[in-house]
């Protein structure tokens, strides 16, 4: 039997060349290349990096988005996944984490109806767009997948029952054996995304997409209405004025110019 | 009439720009600098199906489309015009004519290796008399019974140093002029061949150009490419294409020196404010983007019509005499934009100017361009 890897990853607008209505407060997406988002094409890599090293892996890509989205499929197969489905529909749009992961569940439950089980999940931490990082951790409370997030170094056991990984924190790591199947939240650090082939790009691909009604989703658990967040503004944040150096050649003066600056600015 | 690229083609673009700027813009000064050919480059292009672009995948090949092909060196010389044509002498002028003129026999045995870039592939026809004027071929090769004995000499072979399978032609009858020619098949170690001088360019000097030198050498008699006597028209047909190649290098050139260009422009301020406000740079700017685009325009044109198997070669020619004019004219403004700095090798404008000037000379000059364009204007 296979071994089956769904990667759920996200189509997001090119933060590198997005910018903000300063009067609206909303992100001006007109003419911003949509782009796969950043650390979901590490989970994506590390999934392919799995298929490079066993013959019998079967990698599906899951997205949630407009038809447009349909690229982002199309660039992840052409990297060497073997199918992707597009979660499509205007029931589903406008959802906000909760009301995501929700359609994704009912996404990967559909998958498993029809192609048998999983033994791996990867997302990546967090979507540029949003920032979150809470549709992969929902995703696996909702399946009750033992997970992972942020991970940065990754090995499968060769009898591929378990996993270790390494966890990064803000100020150090844990090293993690987990049992699959499993839910891994991926970041920049595990890996380095490859490029699209040639043959990949001109291949065959196995695509579709699914509504609503395909995966069964609870309706009133997706969608603007039923997220319990949304947005209440957003801004660009005004940049900060560059620091003043405090220079001196002893560290006596240097206290002392650092006293002048703080008297002449009553402070103190 | 369609001007829009295949969502293929789009994402061909988009590939071969990451990898450009991921691994080919970085090393482009130092390689230029050291004269040194980018193997390490050579090998991830070959990873990522870069060297068998146009070809179908029951070969090796990635299955793509001329225009694939040409985006492909289009957007690698944007950032390095020596990795672009080291692809394009490659794909053009080794992989296409044993695809094309190729037995099965050797179709199975060459290109598999070529397409996937396990092998390179050169092409030998220019002789030190025997430039534009290829029919002055004194490279002969001789009917041994059991094998060709080649003697000769040809002069500045694109991957010569680097390429493991050459097309070479030689003269096979003499006395019957270019039907006289025929084209052969040689890889590297064979007996009594051996690679001579390296050529100290001026520009893309990342490319490895050197002479090929045949002494005696001995090679089986499969390795007749097309019958004996077509090697004209063979080396003909190849150059035909070899030309889109070029005016893709060409026009990756141009779009790449102007893409700088702006971005020098808009930082650059003299006088108070930018050069990007100055109504008379802009002018520049504007002539400059349009000729490329023009260039872009006559290329994938030639590269479709390829691809719908009509007849290519004058749009070639004009292809590539067009984006060849377009590289020297785009790059030596694009040099005079940047003023003083432009002229160090401190900004890659420099190095873009000495590297557009070869796609107005080889693989048929400007002038030979003409000729040709001419000819189907006025007829032969």
């Amino acid at each position: 039997m296979a071994f089956n890897i769904i990667v759920c990853a996200k189509q997001v607008p090119d933060t590198n060349v997005i910018k903000i209505n300063p009067k609206t407060g909303t992100l001006i997406r007109d003419g911003v290349p949509s782009i796969l988002n950043n650390d979901d094409a590490n989970a994506l890599e590390q999934a392919l990096q799995i298929k490079d090293k066993f013959d019998d892996v079967h990698v599906t890509v899951i997205t949630m988005g407009p038809p447009q989205a349909n690229d982002l499929l199309f660039e992840c197969i052409a990297k060497g996944a073997d199918e992707g489905i597009l979660v499509s529909d205007r029931a589903v749009g406008g959802s906000d984490t909760w009301a995501t992961s929700n359609t994704l569940e009912a996404a990967v439950k559909k998958w498993v109806k029809e192609n048998g089980d999983y033994d791996l999940i990867f997302t990546g931490r967090q979507a540029i767009d949003g920032d979150t990082a809470q549709v992969g951790p929902q995703l696996a409370e909702k399946l009750g997948l033992p997970q992972v997030s942020y991970v940065e170094e990754f090995e499968i056991a060769d009898d591929r029952k378990t996993v270790t990984v390494k966890r990064q924190l803000e100020d150090g790591y844990e090293l993690i054996e987990v049992a699959l199947p499993c839910l891994l939240t991926t970041i920049k650090e595990l890996n380095t995304p490859r490029y699209m082939t040639i043959s990949g790009i001109y291949g065959e691909k196995e695509m579709k997409t699914w509504n609503a009604k395909d995966i069964e989703v609870d309706l009133t658990k997706v969608g603007l209405e039923a997220s319990p967040t949304n947005v209440f503004r957003s801004f660009t944040p005004a940049p900060k004025q560059p620091g003043v150096k405090i220079e001196g050649d002893t560290e006596k003066e240097q206290a002392k110019n650092l006293l002048i600056k703080l008297k002449g600015k009553h402070v103190i | 009439m369609n001007f829009s690229l295949t969502k293929e083609q789009e994402f061909v673009r988009k590939m071969v720009r990451d990898f450009a700027e991921t691994e080919v813009e970085p090393l482009a000064a130092d390689i230029d600098a050291e004269h040194r050919f980018p193997e390490e480059t050579v090998e991830k292009m070959a990873q990522y199906g870069l060297l068998g672009v146009p070809f179908p995948t029951q070969y090796g090949g990635a299955g793509g489309d001329h225009i694939s092909y040409a985006i492909t060196v289009e957007e690698l010389s944007k950032k390095c015009a020596s990795t672009g044509v080291i692809c394009s002498a490659h794909t053009s002028l080794c992989c296409w004519p044993i695809f094309n003129w190729g037995t099965e026999e050797q179709r199975q045995k060459y290109l598999p290796d070529l397409l996937s870039g396990k092998k390179l592939g050169a092409f030998g026809l220019t002789e030190p008399n025997a430039g534009t004027d290829a029919s002055g071929q004194q490279t002969r090769a001789e009917d041994c019974g059991d094998y060709w004995l080649l003697n000769g000499a040809k002069v500045f072979i694109t991957n010569g140093g680097y390429a493991d399978v050459f097309v070479v032609m030689a003269m096979t009858d003499k006395s019957k002029g270019n039907h006289g020619i025929s084209a052969f098949i040689v890889e590297k170690g064979d007996e009594g061949f051996s690679i001579g001088k390296t050529e100290d360019k001026m520009g893309i000097c990342a490319s490895s150009t050197t002479e090929l030198i045949f002494q005696n050498c001995k090679i089986p008699k499969d390795r007749l490419l097309a019958e004996i006597g077509e090697g004209f028209k063979v080396a003909m047909s190849t150059l035909d294409g070899g030309r889109i190649g070029i005016a893709s290098q060409a026009l990756g050139i141009a779009q790449g020196a102007l893409d700088v260009t702006v971005e020098y422009m808009k930082a650059r301020k003299q006088f108070g404010k930018s050069l990007s406000k100055f109504q008379a740079l802009q002018f520049v700017v504007a002539e400059l983007a349009t000729q490329i685009e023009a260039a872009r325009l006559l290329v994938y044109r030639a590269a479709d019509m390829k691809d719908k198997h009509l007849p290519y070669g004058p749009a070639a020619a004009m292809a590539k005499y067009f984006a060849a004019e377009t590289a020297m004219h785009v790059t030596t403004k694009c040099v005079q934009l940047h003023g003083g700095y432009g002229y160090t090798k401190d900004y890659p404008v420099e190095r873009m100017m000495r590297d557009a000037k070869i796609t107005e000379i080889y693989e048929g000059t400007t002038e030979v361009q003409k000729m040709v364009i001419a000819a189907s204007v006025l007829g032969k």
